[in-house]
């Protein structure tokens, strides 16, 4: 027993043959930087305006502002791997997700001298909304049978104008130290908290699929659900599931997205997150039509994209040209996962290895 | 069989919850059209209007206006604009008004076409977009219903409407180069961050800087970037120019978001900015919170982009109503810059918002 149990969290969380994608990327953005100038890799420490030692550096910035991205990545992970589809409603999700926060701290003023509730109150009942929100296009794919990304449109477009309802059109700002937290520094602690609080999840959910049967029962789904329901699994209950999961992890990078600027804007917070998270896991090389997953593999490419990101600006490409380059990635990565161009490949590694033979 | 009736039962509460959203905005317009709050508000507005408009309520012709915007969630700016205008047209100053909302321009112009079978008296329109707009404003003409544009200029000829009301993007950007070039700087190391490329308050206020820049040997646009109105993007933005070692002394940041997100990165990093600081920051759009931050002298400028603009549809109508020939087509409103060297608390309390 517990062999299989080792072997099974190695598959989920070791298997080394998917990490080649992201790894190689990084690799070559590190390369790519190193040859263009050795100063990306510089660290400093600063003082901020409030006196506290920070860590400073391209490096730590990808840490810092790849956190939301790695958070959603294990989400949406789950979710396509259970779904063979996408949730598409995340950044519309963190846009309420914050709303609600700033809701509960703010009550209805637009900026109040002190906070009207403590943080974690305010977080849990965002954890709350966001896990039903989860629940609903949970609901809509596993019970109605909704393709995921037709479901999740629904959210996409609804989901910022709940969000300004909940706070009924004001922006409100959190005039408090405290919260700027989450998504800056602690003071004392070099590293920023975005950072933390990513590895935190990341500990989560390597604990989950460790202990629990959620990541078997997820590719079982996601593999054959009919096989699987034979087998005593509920497909259905396993879908669902994975939208709370994602609905709880949109709660988290919320709080950090509203927390970096203490307030909100609700139609450009979080704006086209859906499509970096979905390419997380893409880059990752898990299969978007479901199954198998490798979620150390869609966290690392959370943070690629993150470095590819900050690279861009380093080299001061206009931030509107982004989408090009990210757009090449997925170019390169969908013809590379293509069956005809895997079966081309490993017939050429076969024919090299097949004339060093012969020329040995 | 459970589960099913729970998803069923889900989905109702979301309708019903998306439903309670619409029934709130529709109960805001009778409330502001309560007589006791009107005498109020009409006292921050030219104190001409106020008998003009209490003069055609009453000879017990109400003026029929349809007025039709973009969604008013958009931005702080947009939310102002709306309830400024929702205001001004109430039934106590003598209007009746139809409000329709639309982030594209066949939303808005199937309103306008449904409006116009009202037979509205006049169409108030800020377009999402500028083409497309001559079929439905012949419609209109055709009908007798006089059109007036406000924010946003549309490519139409100018004879399918009376006027039109628009921020000057290019003034608001020289109000703030020009002031920027009064301060006591050797040269001028320029991080700039940008709006939504190609939107008319980017051009403008771009357009102004780079101007400046090309003409002077002591100004250089360090990095120019977009990040798209949002505060975040800009924060990360700015983060990456520090962490590259590029100096800089000014932050042009196009909207208030930015502005914010970018003093956000300088605070994390130790540099000073503001009155006493060491780099200089300007906003745009003159949010509460930006005219606050001037005022404590974290920041050092911040640009008007008039968001009240319905005392100035209301001066349009007036002169229409009275068979007045209007002198200009094009209506530039007046806009002011707010620097840390001249703003006063009164200057927070009425231009903020």
């Amino acid at each position: 027993m517990g062999n299989t149990k080792s072997n099974r969290s190695i598959a989920l969380f070791g298997s080394m043959k998917q990490l080649i994608i992201p790894v190689a990327a990084l690799a070559v953005l590190i390369l790519f930087n190193l040859i263009a100038d050795p100063s990306f890799f510089r660290i400093g420490i600063e003082q901020n305006n409030a006196g506290n030692p920070v860590l400073s550096g391209n490096l730590i910035s990808i840490l810092d502002y790849g956190s939301e991205l790695a958070i959603l990545a294990i989400g949406m992970t789950i979710v396509t791997a259970a779904t063979g589809g996408q949730d598409i409603s995340i950044g519309s999700a963190i846009a309420i997700a914050g709303a609600v926060i700033l809701r509960i701290l703010c009550g209805t003023e637009s900026a109040p001298e002190t906070m009207k509730a403590p943080i974690i109150v305010a977080f849990l009942v965002a954890c709350v909304v966001s896990m039903f929100f989860g629940a609903f296009n949970g609901m809509l794919v596993s019970v109605f049978k909704i393709q995921p990304m037709v479901a999740t449109l629904i959210l996409f477009t609804a989901g910022r104008s709940i969000a300004a309802w909940i706070n009924s059109n004001r922006l409100p700002i959190v005039n408090e130290v405290e919260f700027t937290y989450f998504g800056g520094n602690i003071p004392g602690i070099a590293l920023p908290t975005p950072f933390f609080i990513a590895v935190a999840c990341v500990i989560i959910i390597a604990l989950v699929l460790k202990f629990t049967n959620l990541g078997l029962y997820t590719q079982a789904v996601g593999i054959n659900a009919k096989s699987s329901r034979l087998n005593g699994i509920n497909p259905t209950f396993i879908k669902f599931l994975s939208f709370v999961i994602l609905g709880l992890c949109v709660a988290v990078a919320g709080l950090i997205k509203v927390s970096r600027v203490s307030s909100i804007n609700y139609s450009t917070i979080a704006k086209d997150i859906e499509m970096d998270a979905i390419l997380a896991v893409a880059l990752g090389g898990n299969a978007l039509s479901g199954g198998k997953f490798s979620m150390t593999a869609s966290i690392l490419g959370a943070y690629v994209i993150q470095f590819l990101t900050t690279t861009l600006y380093k080299f001061k490409v206009p931030s509107n040209a982004l989408p090009a380059y990210k757009a090449i990635v997925v170019i390169i990565l969908v013809v590379l996962s293509a069956p005809v161009v895997r079966e081309k490949l490993s017939s050429f590694w076969k024919k090299i290895r097949v004339s060093k033979k012969e020329a040995s | 069989m459970k589960k099913k009736f729970l998803g069923v039962v889900l989905s109702v509460a979301m309708v019903a919850s998306l439903l309670a959203g619409c029934g709130d905005k529709k109960e805001d317009k009778p409330d502001d059209s309560q007589t006791t709050e009107a005498p109020t508000d009409e006292a921050e507005g030219d104190a001409t209007d106020a008998p003009e408009g209490d003069g055609s309520a009453a000879s017990g012709e109400q003026i029929y206006v349809g007025i039709i915007n973009n969604n008013p969630n958009e931005s702080g700016y947009r939310t102002a604009n709306d309830k400024d205008l929702k205001e001004k047209f109430s039934e106590a100053n003598g209007y009746k008004a139809e409000f329709a909302y639309g982030e594209k321009n066949e939303e808005q112009i199937a309103s306008a076409q449904t409006m116009i079978q009202n037979g509205v008296d006049y169409l108030i329109l800020s377009a999402a977009g500028t083409a497309g707009w001559e079929t439905v404003l012949q419609d209109a003409k055709d009908n007798g219903v006089k059109v007036i544009l406000f924010d946003r200029t549309i490519d139409a000829p100018e004879d399918l409407y009376e006027a039109s009301i628009v921020s000057d993007m290019d003034a608001e950007g020289k109000t703030a180069v020009d002031w920027l070039a009064t301060q006591d700087l050797e040269s001028f190391k320029i991080v700039h961050i940008q709006g939504q490329m190609g939107s008319a308050a980017q051009v403008g206020r771009t357009g102004a800087l780079q101007s400046k820049v090309d003409a002077e040997d002591n100004w250089e646009i360090v990095v120019q970037q977009t990040a798209d109105w949002d505060a975040t993007k800009a924060q990360e933005i700015v983060q990456s120019v520090i962490d590259s070692k590029q100096e800089f002394n000014v932050i042009y940041a196009e909207n208030d978001n930015m502005a914010d997100g970018a003093v956000k990165a300088l605070d994390k990093n130790g540099i000073t900015h503001g009155a006493n600081g060491d780099v200089i920051i300007m906003g745009f759009d003159t949010n509460k919170f930006a005219l606050e931050a001037v005022l404590a002298g974290e920041w050092n400028y911040d640009g008007q982009c008039n968001p009240f603009q319905a005392k100035y549809i209301e001066e349009v109508i007036q002169k229409l109503e009275a068979g007045e020939t209007l002198s200009e087509k094009t209506i530039v409103m007046q806009e002011k810059g707010f620097s840390h060297e001249d703003i006063t608390e009164e200057d927070v309390a009425e231009y903020g918002y």
